[in-house]
């Protein structure tokens, strides 16, 4: 794994990275399983949805509720550490990625879900404020979004 | 070098339910410190589980994830007495691997 440097990491982000990246996919250089050697730096500093969606490379997801929030509160005390569950029932699953909408940037985590494994996981993640959160499937290549509403009595950013 | 993970893998039926707890300041480049700079962004940005050289999960991570990250998963296909690793790297590119014993 190569060592974070910040000026390669400019410079790749100045050239559209994930346009580079997208292109070793293409040509089977990189295969999807080694794709994670790549920390995703387009959806990661996306703000809302619809643009964390287009950098992971999929279109606009479809509405489900096919998703359990397993013990994820409705109201959390501390924003700085917020219990988040995600199960998918959705077949076919691949990957299960948490969005806070109002967080400076919008996703949390995006997990990989490989054959064998469950589509569910539990963390903890962080919340500046009250905030619609979002789980987003993938599934069969296809994007699906669940959300809810997690109301933060604390944030979670300040100092 | 960063403090140990906490794994506990366990056969719960035919799955194996893992929880790791790691060690990690998650810091988000957002802080001020007392004199008014902020404080660099340092976060886990990757993280993998394998069984067997079959990686069992893997996940990017962003800055809010909280503090000290907590992850839980469960999967197919393991016994007891099986070996899980789990490593994370972060954006400074330092690394940790752990590994566990799975009962």
């Amino acid at each position: 794994m190569k060592q974070f440097n910040p000026q390669r990491r400019e410079a790749l982000k100045a050239a559209g990275a994930s346009t580079i990246f997208g292109l070793f996919l293409n040509a089977g250089l990189v295969s999807v399983s080694h794709a994670q050697g790549a920390w995703n730096q387009a959806a990661f500093t996306a703000k809302g949805i619809a643009d964390v969606v287009k950098g992971l490379g999929g279109a606009a997801p479809v509405p489900t509720k096919d998703v359990s929030w397993g013990s994820t509160p409705e109201i959390a005390e501390n924003g700085a550490v917020v219990p988040v569950a995600v199960e998918s029932k959705i077949p076919k699953t691949e990957s299960i990625s948490i969005l806070v909408e109002k967080n400076p940037s919008s996703l949390t985590a995006s997990f990989t879900i490989p054959p064998g494994t469950d589509p569910m996981v539990s963390t903890r993640v962080k919340m500046g404020e009250t905030s619609m959160v979002h789980a987003l499937i993938k599934a069969d290549g296809k994007y699906y979004v669940a959300s809810r509403e997690i109301k933060v009595t604390l944030g979670g950013c300040g100092g | 070098m960063a403090d140990p993970m906490r794994i506990r893998a366990k056969v719960e039926g035919d799955k194996t339910v893992v929880r790791v707890l790691m060690s990690h300041e998650m810091e988000t480049g957002q802080r001020k410190d007392s004199a008014g700079k902020i404080i660099p962004a340092h976060f886990i940005q990757q993280v993998t589980a394998t069984h067997n050289g079959k990686t069992v999960l893997s996940a990017q991570w962003g800055p809010a994830v909280s503090k000290n990250p907590y992850l839980q998963f469960q999967f197919s296909g393991a016994k007891a007495g099986d070996k899980l690793q789990v490593t994370w790297i972060d954006n400074k590119g330092d690394k940790r691997t752990d590994e566990a014993t799975i009962n």
